[in-house]
């Protein structure tokens, strides 16, 4: 074995650093999945009549389809029948405020390093904790309320705007858009609404944490992000699991809409548990995520660090149908050991004068595979389109595998399209220059791979940039050596 | 300082080094010279630490130490530093932030605190002076795009503001114009002293015109055939190094 991969051997040893369980009393659905299930979250949830309807259709167009199979990705098929749709942890009623949620909740939360009461309020970030299936907390409700701007759980915006959610819901992703979604649209349990009023500038970072703690439970959250004419967001998600043997199924949907001059940041590091060395257990992540730039002038920027999950089956888009409208995708997708990722965008230009932005960082160690897979496409009447892809492969060791599937479709002349990849390799020499100055091996790689992932960091809000590049040096800790 | 004995090493099964002895005091300068192939830089490189080398035979004392038992990095925090003939880039990370990687994690091991933001780039700003470098080729990638030039004054920077005991520069003069040899050459005398010693491994005598040395000693199929002072370099540069390969192969037979 060469040095290299005697240094990547050791680097990729790394225990996922979260993979614990906390035992707390749970309001569970039975195992399972029919329509008396979907009735079942549908009443416990008290949603209205319509809701449950549009839930019923989902559920039975989802029995029509088939699963995807064109990812390169493969793991034993999902049993949906064995899985449980709706977990929440126990409270007698619906706290007020966060003096009223369970402190072993918020406890939980502490132990992510996700502290909703002190440290958040004073960074100033607004959190909405997702446990399982329910929305714990939300916190700064009030400061935003004043601003006319929403965030609260998903089943709150179902409660108190029901007329907002009607009208949104499904519009960016309809209900039947692919496998997961339909399934997601059938089960979702929560999630977060936001609203961004007209010319409303949302002062703090908004924020949702997932984690999904009980056993053999899907978590389906679903995201509804809007922004009305010259507003504002940025919104953060992170998300974690406890350690398990069998894999567990994570199946989101997150859908955002932006009116004219409108722009909205969506960043995500997600660290679901990868599954051990050999592959054993970790998450299946089947997520769908779209914006529409729908005003002229709007922006959609999605910028994502993907470190963990077995399986990771993820696409966030942007329609660009405004004229002038502009999509932006920045990623860096890490994968060690086994892990899979099957990752990329489409840009869909509809509108003139649209531009979209790719750019796409793989870093794939152990035995894992790392796949970019992005679609450009410009319609008849988006004259001027513009867009630039760049695709950067980074390998460690010779056992790990990148791809690269861009499909691009053109039909409209003046559009300029633009595709760069490369593939490198972190060296040895890199390494032992390095080493050289004094500095060891593993301080070496995450150097290393943070400059090589720098300019989609450079795209996270700060707090976020520092947490992302310790999840990159940890994540690909003990791989080299 | 530096005491190499009987010091074999070979690459992929090959022998390059086959016996060098060698002295190095403080305060001296020792230039290890020699035609192509002679194994003056793999010399260098088994200093350093590199791992293709196996060191089959021999030892290396330094400061009275076992230097081939330490892993490349405590070489280097110990006081090692090699002027790389060819720096490699690193994509993304700057000069600045590289060098104060390096130089907290060399200050750690010696039991210093780490210097915070302000005081590092002021002793930057110190030993920019003496490589006449820009702070802006600092804030770039690390010898990303940097001409030959530039990434050479670089490795000297970086030997400025790291401080070792013992240096060794291999063929820092190759690539380099006469400005550019002449600016990297003052920088090594600046920072020499009566504490810290340097090893200059070079192919050629022009660089010796610069940085003086008190020995020359000239390495030939893995062993160091010829010892003497600047003198000799003189003469290696007129009379090239046939004579001496004669005179050793002569001897052998």
């Amino acid at each position: 074995m060469s040095k290299d991969n005697q240094i990547l051997e050791e680097f990729t040893s790394k225990e996922y650093e979260h993979g614990w369980s906390v035992n707390y009393e749970a309001d569970e659905a039975p195992v399972g999945l029919n329509e008396e299930i979907i009735r079942w979250i549908s009443a416990k949830k008290e949603e209205p009549e319509w809701l449950l309807e549009w839930r019923l259709k989902a559920f039975r167009t989802w029995q029509t389809m088939e699963e995807p199979e064109w990812a390169n990705i493969h793991y034993p098929k999902v049993d949906f029948q064995k899985l449980r749709y709706y977990s929440a942890p126990k409270q007698t009623k619906k706290p007020k405020s966060l003096d009223e949620v369970d402190p072993e909740l918020l406890a939980i939360y502490e132990r992510l390093g996700i502290s909703l009461n002190e440290q958040k309020r004073l960074q100033g970030i607004a959190v909405d904790a997702v446990l399982d299936s329910v929305s714990v907390a939300t916190t700064f409700k009030d400061t935003l309320a004043k601003l006319g701007i929403i965030f609260c759980s998903f089943s709150e915006a179902v409660k108190e705007h029901p007329e907002l959610v009607k009208k949104y819901l499904g519009s960016v992703v309809p209900m039947t858009d692919n496998y997961y979604a339909a399934l997601n649209s059938a089960v979702f349990s929560d999630g977060s609404f936001c609203y961004i009023p007209k010319g409303v500038r949302c002062p703090m970072e908004l924020s949702t944490y997932f984690r999904i703690n009980a056993a053999n439970t899907g978590q389906f959250e679903r995201t509804l992000i809007v922004a009305e004419d010259e507003s504002y967001v940025s919104y953060l998600e992170g998300c974690t699991a406890p350690q398990r043997d069998e894999n567990q199924l994570h199946a989101a949907v997150v859908e955002i809409y932006a009116a004219a001059h409108a722009e909205v940041k969506y960043s995500t590091v997600q660290n679901w548990f990868p599954g051990d060395k050999e592959g054993k257990g970790g998450i299946y992540n089947f997520v769908t995520k779209r914006g529409i730039c729908a005003g002229d002038h709007s922006k959609i920027s999605w910028t994502q660090v993907e470190t963990g999950s077995a399986v990771t089956w993820k696409y966030p888009s942007c329609i660009l149908k405004g004229d002038n409208s502009v999509g932006e995708f920045y990623s860096v997708a890490v994968t060690n050991n086994m892990q899979q990722a099957d990752t990329g965008t489409k840009m869909i230009h509809i509108g003139k004068n649209t531009k979209s932005r790719i750019v796409s960082k793989g870093i794939s160690a152990g035995k894992s595979q790392n796949s970019y897979r992005g679609q450009v496409q410009v319609m008849k009447r988006a004259t001027n389109a513009r867009n630039f892809s760049q695709c950067d492969s980074l390998l460690m060791g010779d056992r790990c595998g990148a791809h690269t599937f861009p499909y691009i479709d053109i039909q409209n002349p003046t559009a300029k399209v633009e595709h760069e990849a490369t593939t490198s390799k972190i060296g040895e020499d890199q390494i032992f220059y390095c080493n050289q100055r004094g500095i060891d091996t593993e301080d070496a790689v995450a150097l290393i791979v943070n400059g090589y992932a720098k300019e989609v960091l450079n795209q996270l809000p700060m707090e976020f940039a520092v947490e992302a590049q310790k999840l990159l040096a940890l994540t690909l800790e003990g791989s080299v050596g | 300082m530096l005491t190499i004995k009987n010091l074999h090493a070979s690459i992929e099964g090959t022998p390059i080094l086959r016996g060098i002895n060698l002295e190095v005091k403080a305060g001296e300068v020792h230039a290890i010279m020699g035609p192509n192939g002679s194994g003056k830089s793999t010399l260098a490189s088994v200093l350093a630490g590199r791992e293709e080398y196996e060191v089959t035979e021999g030892e290396v004392i330094f400061q009275g130490k076992d230097l081939l038992e330490m892993a490349p990095e405590d070489r280097a925090r110990e006081g090692v530093f090699l002027a790389f003939q060819y720096p490699v880039e690193i994509p993304g990370v700057s000069s600045t932030n590289f060098l104060r990687t390096a130089l907290n994690q060399v200050r750690e091991y010696r039991g210093q605190e780490p210097l915070d933001a302000v005081k590092f780039l002021s002793l930057m700003k110190e030993k920019m002076k003496l490589v006449e470098i820009d702070q802006k080729l600092l804030s770039r990638s690390l010898n990303e795009g940097f001409s030959g030039g530039e990434k050479k004054r670089n490795e000297i920077f970086q030997m400025a503001m790291l401080e070792p005991t013992l240096s060794i520069l291999d063929e820092t003069d190759s690539g380099l114009d006469i400005d550019a040899l002449r600016i990297v050459s003052n920088g090594v005398n600046q920072l020499k002293s009566d504490k810290n010693a340097t090893i200059v491994v070079t192919h050629y005598q022009r660089l010796l015109d610069y940085i003086v040395p008190d020995y020359v000693h000239v390495l030939y199929k893995g062993r160091i055939v010829k010892s003497g002072t600047k003198e000799l370099a003189l003469e290696l540069e007129e009379k090239g190094y046939d004579w001496i390969k004669e005179e050793v192969d002569s001897a052998a037979v």
